[in-house]
C-alpha cells in the first residue's frame, strides 16, 4: 500500500500535465495505451449480437469486434483487450475516470454527449444505425402507438429511451405510464412478467432480448421507429490522437468492404500492392506510400493489422447480426453507401 | 489542582482531531476542484429550472414532463417520504409484534417470530425486494380477473393493488413490503433486547397479579423497556430511510430513481449527487429529531410520580 500511494500521486500528476499539454498534441492516452500493452474496452457484455459474455468467458458481439480492431491498431504486438463490462448508467463515469480507454456498448452519439459542456465525450463514426422501438405480445390487439393509450410501458434508465419516449407520446397527445427500471434485464423481467403491455428499447436490443425468450413468436415489435440512435464508440473528449485513430480504423472497416478486401484475402491483396506500384489507392490504403498511419500515430500498415483480426466492416456484421447468426437484425441503413444504406468512408489520402 | 492537565491535554487531542477532519475535508474540496477544472466543468445549477422531459409513473403532487427538474426532483423526494413513512410505521407494527412474540408464554407465537427473523436477517434486501416484486406482487393474477380476498377491501392484480379504495402501485407496495419486513426483523430483535433488559420479576408480579399477558406487556414491561429500545430503533428506522433509494431495482420512482434520471440526461453528476445527499441528511434529521423528541418524552414520562 504504501508503494501504491507515491504511483497514485504520480498518475494524478501526470494526468494534470496530459491535460495541460492535450491541446497541443502531447501526451495521449494511445501512449498509455502502448506502454500497458493493451487496450481497456467498456462494454455492455448482456446485449447477444452486440457484447455478451459467452458460456466459456470471452465475449462476442459487433462492440466487442471493434473493440478487438481497435487494439490491434493501437497494440499490434498483442492485440490484447481488457473488457470491462459498465452499466449504463455507469459508462461515462468510468470513461471520464479513465477507468477505461474507450467504450464500445451500444452508445447513442448525440449533442449534448458530444459537447464540451455536457458529458464532453468525443465520438468515432457510428458503427450501427439504430432506432428506438416498442415491442409488444403478438395477441394484444396493438398495432400502433395510439393503441397503447393509457398503457403501462417498462422503460430503462441511464439513456435517452426515456426521453424519446416521451417525446414521441407527447406529441401524439398519448397518455402512458413508464415503468421505469435500472437494467434492461429487469425491463425484460417487468414485461415478460404482464407488468407492462409493451417494453421500449433500442430495436437492436428489443432484437437481442427477444432472441432470449422461450417463445419468440409470440413478441412483435412494432414498425413506428421513435428515435434515430446512431451508435458510436466514443472517448474521452480533448484527447484529438485517441479520438482520430479511432475515427479512422472505423473507416478502414467500411473501406476495406468497399474495395472488398476481407479477413481471408488481406495477405494476397497486400502482397500484391506490394508488387504492384500503379496500385496507388490501394498501396495509400495499406499504408505502403505516404505513410498515412504515422501520421495518426498508429504503424502505417494498422489497416493490415486491423483486418487480420476482424475483417471487414460487412464482415463484422455478418459474423453477429447477419441472417445466419443470433440475433439477425436486416441490415437496412448500415449496408454501405453504394447498396443504398448511408456507411461511407472518407478518401485515406 | 491536578484538574486543569487533563483538560488541557484534552483539548490538544480534540484540536488534533478537528485539524485531521478539516484536512480531510479540505482534501475533499480539493480533489472535487481539481476534477471539475480537468474536465471542464464547474457547478452549477441553473439546469435545474429546465424542463425535465421524463414522464414519472406516481407522483403526489400534478406532474408533467414539462415541469422542471427540481419540481421532478420534489416528486422523487415526496415519492420517497411517502415510502419510508408507511414503511416506518408498518416496520415498527411488525418488528414490536414479532420481538413480544419471541418472549411470549405461547410456544408457537415464539417459534414463528424466531423464524421470521432468523430468516430474514439472513437474506440480502436488494434480494428480498427483487422477490416481493418479481416473483409475489408480479405474480398476481392480470388486472382483468383480479384476487379479491375480501371484496371491497382488497384487490390484488398485477397492475395494482386497491387497498380501502386507495390505489396502490405495485412497485410502491413492493418497496414498503420488502423494507418493512427487513426492517420489522431488525426492529423485532431490538426490542428482545429491550424486554429482556426488564428485570424478570417485573413479569413474574404482573403475571402473580392475574393480569393478561398482552395488557401486562403494554401496561408494566414496554414502558420499562422503551428507553432501552428507542436508540436502537432510531437507528433502524434512519436505515429503512436510507435502504429506500433500493426502490430503483424494482421500478419505483423515489428521489435516487428520478436523479438517476436527471444526472444522465443533464451530465451534471456531482451536482445531482449533491442534492441527493443534501435531501437525505434532510430526511434523517427530520427522522432523528422526531426520536429525540420521543425519547425525551419517554424519559421525562419516567420520572413523574
Amino acid at each position: 500500500m504504501a508503494k501504491r500511494r507515491p504511483m497514485a500521486l504520480l498518475l494524478g500528476l501526470a494526468l494534470l500535465a496530459s491535460c495541460a499539454t492535450l491541446g497541443e498534441g502531447g501526451a495521449s492516452r494511445l501512449d498509455l495505451i502502448r506502454q500497458r500493452g493493451s487496450l481497456r474496452c467498456g462494454v455492455s457484455g448482456k446485449i447477444p449480437g452486440f457484447s455478451f459474455l459467452q458460456t466459456d468467458g470471452s465475449y462476442s458481439g459487433l462492440d466487442v469486434d471493434l473493440c478487438k480492431a481497435f487494439a490491434a491498431a493501437f497494440v499490434p504486438e498483442t492485440g490484447a483487450v481488457d473488457y470491462r463490462p459498465l452499466t449504463a448508467p455507469e459508462r461515462f463515469t468510468a470513461l471520464r475516470t479513465g477507468e477505461i480507454d474507450l467504450l464500445s456498448r451500444n452508445t447513442t452519439m448525440n449533442l449534448s454527449r458530444d459537447a464540451a459542456g455536457g458529458n464532453g465525450l468525443s465520438f468515432a463514426p457510428v458503427v450501427f444505425h439504430d432506432g428506438q422501438g416498442l415491442m409488444v405480445p403478438s395477441g394484444s390487439g396493438i398495432n400502433r402507438l395510439e393503441d397503447l393509450q393509457g398503457k403501462s410501458i417498462c422503460v430503462g434508465s441511464g439513456t435517452t429511451t426515456e426521453q424519446n419516449l416521451n417525446d414521441a407520446f407527447e406529441a401524439r397527445g398519448i397518455a402512458y405510464t413508464p415503468i421505469k427500471y435500472q437494467d434492461l434485464n429487469q425491463v425484460v423481467a417487468g414485461y415478460l412478467q404482464g407488468r407492462c403491455q409493451a417494453m421500449t428499447s433500442d430495436r437492436s436490443q428489443l432484437a437481442a432480448a427477444r432472441s432470449g425468450f422461450a417463445d419468440q413468436g409470440n413478441h412483435r415489435i412494432l414498425e413506428e421507429v421513435l428515435s434515430k440512435e446512431p451508435l458510436a464508440p466514443a472517448s474521452v473528449g480533448g484527447d484529438q490522437r485517441l479520438a482520430d485513430a479511432m475515427r479512422w480504423v472505423v473507416y478502414a472497416l467500411i473501406t476495406a468492404e468497399e474495395l472488398g478486401i476481407t479477413q481471408a484475402n488481406v495477405q494476397e491483396r497486400y502482397a500484391e500492392a506490394q508488387r504492384r506500384p500503379e496500385l496507388t489507392r490501394l498501396r495509400r490504403f495499406f499504408g505502403l506510400d505516404a505513410g498515412l498511419g504515422e501520421t495518426l500515430g498508429l504503424r502505417d500498415d494498422f489497416v493490415v493489422q486491423v483486418l487480420q483480426a476482424t475483417g471487414n466492416y460487412g464482415e463484422i456484421y455478418a459474423r453477429n447480426l447477419g441472417p445466419d447468426s443470433q440475433v439477425p437484425i436486416p441490415r437496412g441503413l448500415n449496408r454501405l453507401g453504394s447498396d443504398g444504406g448511408v456507411m461511407v468512408a472518407p478518401p485515406f489520402q | 489542582m491536578s484538574a486543569p492537565l487533563p483538560g488541557r491535554r484534552r483539548w490538544w487531542l480534540q484540536a488534533l482531531v478537528v485539524l485531521a477532519a478539516l484536512s480531510l475535508l479540505g482534501l475533499l474540496v480539493n480533489n472535487l476542484t481539481v476534477n471539475l477544472i480537468r474536465t471542464g466543468l464547474g457547478l452549477s445549477f441553473r439546469w435545474l429550472s429546465r424542463p425535465a422531459g421524463f414522464a414519472l409513473a406516481e407522483h403526489p403532487l400534478p406532474y408533467a414532463p414539462s415541469d422542471s427538474y427540481a419540481w421532478a426532483l420534489l416528486m422523487g423526494w415526496l415519492n420517497s417520504l411517502k415510502v419510508i413513512v408507511a414503511g416506518l410505521i408498518l416496520a415498527t407494527l411488525l418488528g414490536v409484534s414479532a420481538g413480544a412474540a419471541r418472549r411470549s408464554a405461547n410456544a408457537l407465537l415464539r417459534w414463528l417470530a424466531a423464524l421470521y427473523v432468523g430468516l430474514i436477517r439472513q437474506i440480502p434486501l436488494l434480494l428480498q425486494l427483487l422477490f416481493w416484486y418479481f416473483v409475489a406482487f408480479l405474480g398476481l393474477p392480470s388486472a382483468s380477473e383480479p384476487l379479491s380476498p375480501l371484496p371491497a377491501l382488497l384487490r390484488l392484480s398485477n397492475q395494482g393493488i386497491e387497498l380501502l379504495g386507495v390505489p396502490l402501485s405495485v412497485e410502491f407496495s413492493a418497496v414498503l413490503v420488502g423494507l418493512s419486513v427487513f426492517s420489522g426483523a431488525a426492529i423485532a430483535e431490538v426490542v428482545r433486547g429491550g424486554l429482556d433488559a426488564v428485570p424478570r420479576g417485573q413479569w413474574e408480579a404482573f403475571r402473580s397479579l392475574g393480569l393478561p399477558e398482552g395488557l401486562g406487556l403494554r401496561r408494566v414491561i414496554l414502558p420499562q423497556a422503551l428507553p432501552a429500545i428507542l436508540p436502537g430503533l432510531s437507528s433502524q428506522y434512519l436505515n429503512l430511510a436510507k435502504n429506500s433509494t433500493l426502490a430503483i431495482a424494482v421500478g419505483y420512482a423515489d428521489l435516487y430513481a428520478v436523479s438517476d434520471t436527471t444526472i444522465t440526461q443533464t451530465g451534471r453528476a456531482i451536482e445531482g449527487f449533491l442534492l441527493l445527499l443534501l435531501s437525505f441528511l434532510l430526511l434523517n434529521l427530520l427522522i432523528n429529531g422526531g426520536m429525540q423528541l420521543l425519547n425525551r418524552v419517554v424519559v421525562s414520562g419516567r420520572h413523574r410520580p
